[in-house]
C-alpha cells in the first residue's frame, strides 16, 4: 500500500510541475527604464526622477557605500548562480499619461492585468471612481504598484476622513517628509544587511501607511505586487507607522508573468507600533517559481522587521510564501515595549527545484514581552524548505514567553525539509518552549479519506489545508479565500 | 576559513600549538603523514572564531589567552584524585595528563588493550574539526579498545586525571579507538577529573559491528579551572546500538562534541546528556546525528541545569539521509536556569532529505516552575529544600534512563557532592 501512494504520490508531483504556472502572463506596457548596472549615477537618477529631497539622496548614497563593502549572505540553505547585479535594470516605470489623478486616466492595460489577477478591488467599481455608500461592508484599499511605480490609489477620500494617510512612499517623502524622514530606516537601518543596503540605495517606491493616535483604520489596506518588466529588479520599500491606539491590517499580495531570466526582488518592509498599537500584516506571495528544471523564476530576498516600540503593542506577521525560485525572508519582531506581542505565522510550499528558507526572529527586549511562531512547510519535488528563526530574551525581559511550533511536511523523495532554530535565553523568567516534528502525510489518513469516497487529490489536499489551518485561519477574510486557492493551485498536480 | 576573520589571541595560540608540533614531532609516534596532513589542516583553520557556524556560542578565547607548556617531570602522587574516582568494580584504564599509568591501572582480561601510543581509529574528521586537527597533530597517548565479535567485555573504565604538571599549565590530546566485534557488548565508563588548569583535548573513534552495543557513560568532572574538548565519533553497523551518557559538571570551558553515524539498517543511537553548571562556567553539548541507512532510530534528552553566571550550550542535529526511509528521531533539550546571570542557548536542527520518517525536536528554557514550589511549601517543605527536589527532579528524567547500576549510582553521587560545594 505504502508503495502504491509513494508511486502516485511521485507522479502527481511530476504532474505539478507540467501543471504550470496559471498566471504566466505578460502585459505589455511601455516602459521608461534606466540603463543597467548600478552606481551612484543610477542612484543619483532614481532620486532626481522622484524630486526626492537631498537628504534622502545622500540616506541613498550611505546605504550604496555600505553595500560596496558588504559581502552577499551565504548561510542560508540555498543554492544559485552569482547574481550579477551590474546585469540588472534599477529603474522602470510605467510611462504615465500626464498626470494619472483619476482613475479614468490609468492605463486600461493595467486594469486588464488586475483583473486577470483577479485583484478583489469591487473593485473596478472603486477603480472608476464610485464612492461606497454610507454604512457599507469593511472596505480594501488597494495601493497598486505596478513595476515600482504605485499608478492608482483607491478609497483616499475615506481614508483622509480617518486621518489616515494611505500613499506611494514616494510621494509621502514629499508630502509628509518628516514622517518619512524621522522613521525611513529606523527598524531596518540601512546598511543592516546585504539587500537591505541595496534595496536602501535603490529603492523605487512602496507604501506608506501612517496611523494616527487612536484611529483604527477603517479598512484593510492592500498593496498588490507585480514584476512585469524583463530583466528588472524590483526594490519595494514599505514603511508603516502606528501611533498609539492605533491599528491597521495590511495585506500584500503578489503574481508575477512567466519569465525564462531569473529576477531579483529585494524588498524592505518597516513596522512601527507606538503604544497599544497593533499592526497586521498578511502576504500571499505567488511569484513565479521557475519551471520544472528550475530554470528562471523569482530570487525573492526581502527583509520584514517591526518594532513593537509602546508597551501593549502587537505585530502579527502572517505569510503563505508558495512562489519564487528562492525565497530568503525572516519576518522579524523586535519586542521593546512592556507586554509587547509578536506574532509569526508562516505557510512556505514548494515544489520542483524551488528553495525556501523562511523564519522569524522574535527579539524579546521588554518585560513580559511575548511571541508566538507557528510555521509549517510543505516541501515537493526536488525542492528544499527551510524554517530558520530565532528567539532571542535578552537579561531585562522578566516574564517573557515564547511558543514556537515547526512542522513539516514531505511529499516525494527527492525533497528536503529543514529546521534551524536558534533558541537564546539570558533571563530565567523566560519561559521558551519550541516543538519541530517531520513528517508524510500518513497512510492511515489518507485512507479514511479515501475510503469514504474522496479521490487522492481531494484527500490530500484536504489533509494540507489541514495541515496548514493553524496559519490559514489567521489570515483576513479577503486573503483566507485566495490562500486556500493558492495552496490548491500550488499543490493541484502533486496530488491526482 | 580567511585569516581576516581570525582574532590574534587565538593565532598566536594556534602558531603555539604549531610549534609544539614542530619540537615534538621526531618523538611522536604513529602515522606521521597523518600527523603531518593534521598540521597542515590545522595550520590554515587555526582555532575556530565566533564566526563560524559551529562555534558561535563558544568561544575559545580564554583557551587561547592560556600559554600552555609542556610538564617537566611527569606526576608521580596521584592519590588525591585516584581517591576521586567513582567507585565502579571493574578493570581499569589510567591516564595521568595524557599519559597511560600502567602502575595506576589493572587492564582487563577479555578485551584487547594497546596502549603507549595514540589510537587514531580512522573515523575523525580533521578537516571539519579544528580540534581534531589539533588533536592529530599532538596526540601521544591513547587506548586501543577491541572486544572480539561475541564477547561480553562487562564494565571498563577508562580515567583521566589532570593535573597542574608539577607547577606548569599542560595541554594533553589523548586520542582512542573502541571497536566492538559482531554481537560484541561492553559498558565503557569514561571518566576525567582533575585539579587546577589544564587542556584536555580528547578524540575517541567508536565503531559498533552488527548486533554489538556499546554503553558509553562519560562523567566530566574535570577542574573548574581546567578547559575540556571531547569529540567522540561513533559509527553504528546494522542492528547495533551507541548508547551514551554525558554528565557535564566540571571545566571552566567544555565542550563535548558527538559525531554519531547510523550505517546500517535498525540502527540505536542515544544521546543523552545531564549538565549542571555554575560561577563562570562555559558548557558545550553538540551532537550531530546522522542517519544513512532505513529503520533507525536515535535518542536524545539533554538536561541542563544552570546557575551563578555559567552559560549552557546545546547544539543538535538530525540529518536524515534519502535512504534513511522509516528513520526515527527524537530530540529533547531542556534548561533550567536558576540566576539572573545565566544564560541558555540552544540550537536544535533537523535536516532532512528522506520523507517517511518520523523526526522531532523539543526545546524549552525556564525557570523552576513557581506553581511546583508553591506545591511543596505549601506542604510543609523549606524553600531551599524544595528547590532541591525540583531541580533533581528535573535532572531525573534524563539519570533514569542510564541502565547500568554503578554508573548511575557514580552520577548521583557526583551530583551530591556538587551541591554539596553550593551553588
Amino acid at each position: 500500500m505504502s508503495d502504491s501512494i509513494t508511486t502516485e504520490t511521485i507522479d502527481t508531483v511530476a504532474a505539478l510541475a507540467e501543471g504550470g504556472y496559471k498566471w504566466g502572463f505578460s502585459t505589455d506596457i511601455e516602459m521608461d527604464m534606466a540603463p543597467k548596472g548600478l552606481n551612484e549615477d543610477i542612484i543619483r537618477l532614481i532620486s532626481a526622477r522622484k524630486n526626492e529631497p537631498e537628504w534622502l539622496l545622500e540616506w541613498r548614497l550611505k546605504a550604496y557605500a555600505a553595500w560596496l563593502k558588504m559581502e552577499e549572505p551565504d548561510w542560508a540553505m540555498l543554492r544559485h548562480e552569482p547574481i550579477d547585479y551590474q546585469d540588472l535594470h534599477y529603474y522602470a516605470a510605467p510611462k504615465k499619461k500626464a498626470g494619472p489623478k483619476s482613475l479614468d486616466e490609468v492605463d486600461p492595460e493595467l486594469l486588464k492585468t488586475y483583473a486577470k489577477l483577479g485583484i478583489p478591488l469591487k473593485e473596478q467599481a472603486y477603480l472608476a471612481g464610485v464612492e461606497p455608500e454610507e454604512g457599507a461592508r469593511p472596505q480594501v484599499a488597494v495601493d497598486a504598484v505596478f513595476d515600482s511605480v504605485s499608478v492608482a490609489t483607491t478609497f483616499r477620500s475615506t481614508l483622509e476622513k480617518a486621518g489616515v494617510i494611505f500613499c506611494p512612499i514616494s510621494e509621502a517623502v514629499l508630502s509628509h517628509p518628516e514622517l518619512v524622514q524621522k522613521y525611513l530606516g529606523s527598524v531596518v537601518p540601512a546598511g543592516d544587511n546585504y539587500f537591505a543596503a541595496l534595496n536602501s540605495a535603490v529603492f523605487t517606491d512602496g507604501s506608506f501607511v501612517f496611523i494616527p493616535k487612536g484611529v483604527r483604520c477603517p479598512m484593510e489596506l492592500s498593496t498588490y505586487f507585480r514584476i512585469n518588466a524583463r530583466n528588472t529588479g524590483q526594490f519595494e520599500r514599505t514603511l508603516i507607522v502606528v501611533e498609539d491606539g492605533g491599528h491597521v491590517s495590511y495585506l500584500e499580495g503578489c503574481t508575477a508573468p512567466q519569465r525564462d531570466e531569473n529576477q531579483l526582488h529585494a524588498a524592505v518592509v518597516e513596522l512601527v507600533a507606538m503604544e497599544d498599537a497593533s499592526i497586521k500584516y498578511s502576504t500571499v506571495q505567488n511569484w513565479y517559481p521557475g519551471d520544472a528544471n528550475g530554470l528562471g523564476g523569482i530570487y525573492n530576498f526581502v527583509t520584514k522587521r517591526g518594532a513593537c516600540r509602546g508597551a501593549r503593542s502587537k505585530i502579527s506577521w502572517t505569510q503563505v510564501e508558495t512562489g519564487s525560485a528562492i525565497t530568503w525572508k525572516y519576518p522579524s519582531c523586535i519586542l521593546q515595549g512592556d507586554g509587547s506581542v509578536g506574532e509569526f505565522y508562516s505557510v512556505a510550499v514548494t515544489t520542483n527545484h524551488q528553495q525556501a528558507d523562511t523564519g522569524t526572529k522574535m527579539i524579546h527586549i521588554g518585560k513580559n514581552t511575548s511571541s508566538t511562531i507557528v510555521s509549517k512547510g510543505i516541501s515537493a519535488g526536488q525542492s528544499n524548505n527551510t524554517y530558520r528563526g530565532l528567539v532571542k530574551v535578552l537579561p531585562k525581559a522578566e516574564g517573557a514567553r515564547n511558543f514556537t511550533q515547526c512542522d513539516s511536511l514531505l511529499i516525494g523523495d527527492r525533497c528536503g525539509a529543514h529546521t534551524v532554530p536558534y533558541i537564546e535565553s539570558r533571563n530565567p523568567t523566560a519561559k521558551l518552549e519550541h516543538e519541530a516534528t517531520t513528517s508524510k502525510i500518513s497512510d492511515d489518513q489518507l485512507f479514511y479519506c479515501r475510503s469514504r469516497g474522496l479521490s487522492q487529490e481531494d484527500a490530500v489536499g484536504m489533509i494540507v489545508n489541514g495541515f496548514c489551518r493553524d496559519v490559514l485561519k489567521e489570515l483576513p477574510m479577503e486573503f483566507a479565500v485566495e490562500a486556500q486557492k493558492l495552496l490548491a493551485i500550488s499543490l493541484e498536480g502533486s496530488v491526482g | 576559513m580567511s585569516a581576516a576573520l581570525k582574532t590574534g589571541v587565538l593565532d598566536l595560540a594556534a602558531e603555539a600549538f604549531l610549534a609544539r608540533y614542530e619540537g615534538l614531532r621526531a618523538r611522536l609516534t604513529g602515522d606521521a603523514a597523518l600527523r603531518e596532513q593534521a598540521a597542515g589542516l590545522f595550520r590554515s583553520a587555526g582555532l575556530p572564531g565566533p564566526r563560524e557556524e559551529a562555534w558561535r556560542y563558544t568561544a575559545l578565547r580564554p583557551l587561547a589567552e592560556v600559554r600552555f607548556a609542556e610538564p617537566l617531570t611527569p606526576v608521580e602522587d596521584c592519590a588525591d584524585l585516584l581517591a576521586r574516582l567513582p567507585a565502579i568494580s571493574a578493570p581499569r584504564l589510567v591516564f595521568v595528563d595524557g599519559r597511560f599509568r600502567e602502575d595506576l591501572s589493572r587492564v582487563p582480561e577479555c578485551v584487547a588493550v594497546r596502549v603507549g601510543g595514540p589510537a587514531f581509529g580512522g573515523l575523525a574528521d580533521p578537516a571539519r574539526e579544528a580540534l581534531v586537527a589539533l588533536n592529530t597533530m599532538l596526540a601521544e597517548d591513547g587506548a586501543e579498545i577491541a572486544v572480539a565479535d561475541g564477547v561480553d567485555a562487562g564494565t571498563l573504565m577508562i580515567a583521566s586525571l589532570g593535573t597542574s604538571g608539577a607547577g606548569r599549565i599542560g595541554a594533553f590530546h589523548p586520542r582512542h579507538a573502541i571497536t566492538l566485534g559482531r554481537g560484541a557488548k561492553l559498558t565503557l565508563v569514561d571518566v576525567a577529573i582533575g585539579e587546577g588548569v589544564y587542556l584536555n583535548n580528547a578524540v575517541t573513534s567508536v565503531r559498533v559491528a552488527e548486533d554489538a552495543a556499546l554503553t558509553h557513560l562519560r562523567l566530566q568532572m574535570e577542574s573548574e579551572a581546567a578547559f575540556s574538548i571531547a569529540t567522540i565519533y561513533a559509527e553504528v553497523a546494522a542492528r547495533g546500538t551507541y548508547d551514551s551518557f554525558t554528565l557535564t559538571l566540571g571545566a571552566r570551558l567544555s565542550r563535548a562534541e558527538i559525531h554519531a553515524r547510523l550505517a546500517g539498517p535498525e540502527a540505536i543511537a542515544h544521546l543523552n546528556a545531564a549538565r549542571l553548571l555554575r560561577g563562570v562556567q562555559h558548557g558545550d553539548f553538540t551532537t550531530v546525528v546522522r542517519h544513512d541507512a532505513p529503520n533507525c532510530a536515535s535518542r536524545q534528552t539533554v538536561k541542563t541545569v544552570l546557575a551563578g553566571k555559567s552559560r549552557g550550550v546545546f547544539q543538535g542535529k538530525i540529518e536524515v539521509a534519502r535512504i534513511a526511509q522509516k528513520t526515527d528521531g527524537y530530540q529533547m533539550n531542556q534548561a533550567m536556569l536558576l540566576s539572573p546571570d545565566a544564560e541558555m542557548d540552544s540550537k536544535p536542527q533537523l535536516e532532512i532529505y528522506a520523507d517517511d520518517v518520523k523526526c522531532s525536536h523539543g526545546a524549552t528554557v525556564g525557570e523552576i516552575d513557581p506553581e511546583q514550589l508553591f506545591y511543596l511549601r505549601s506542604r510543609g517543605v523549606p524553600q531551599e529544600m524544595a528547590r532541591m527536589m525540583l531541580i533533581r527532579a528535573f535532572l531525573a528524567e534524563a539519570i533514569d534512563g542510564v541502565a547500568h547500576d554503578e554508573g548511575r549510582a557514580a552520577m548521583e553521587a557526583a551530583i551530591e557532592a556538587w551541591w554539596e560545594q553550593g551553588l
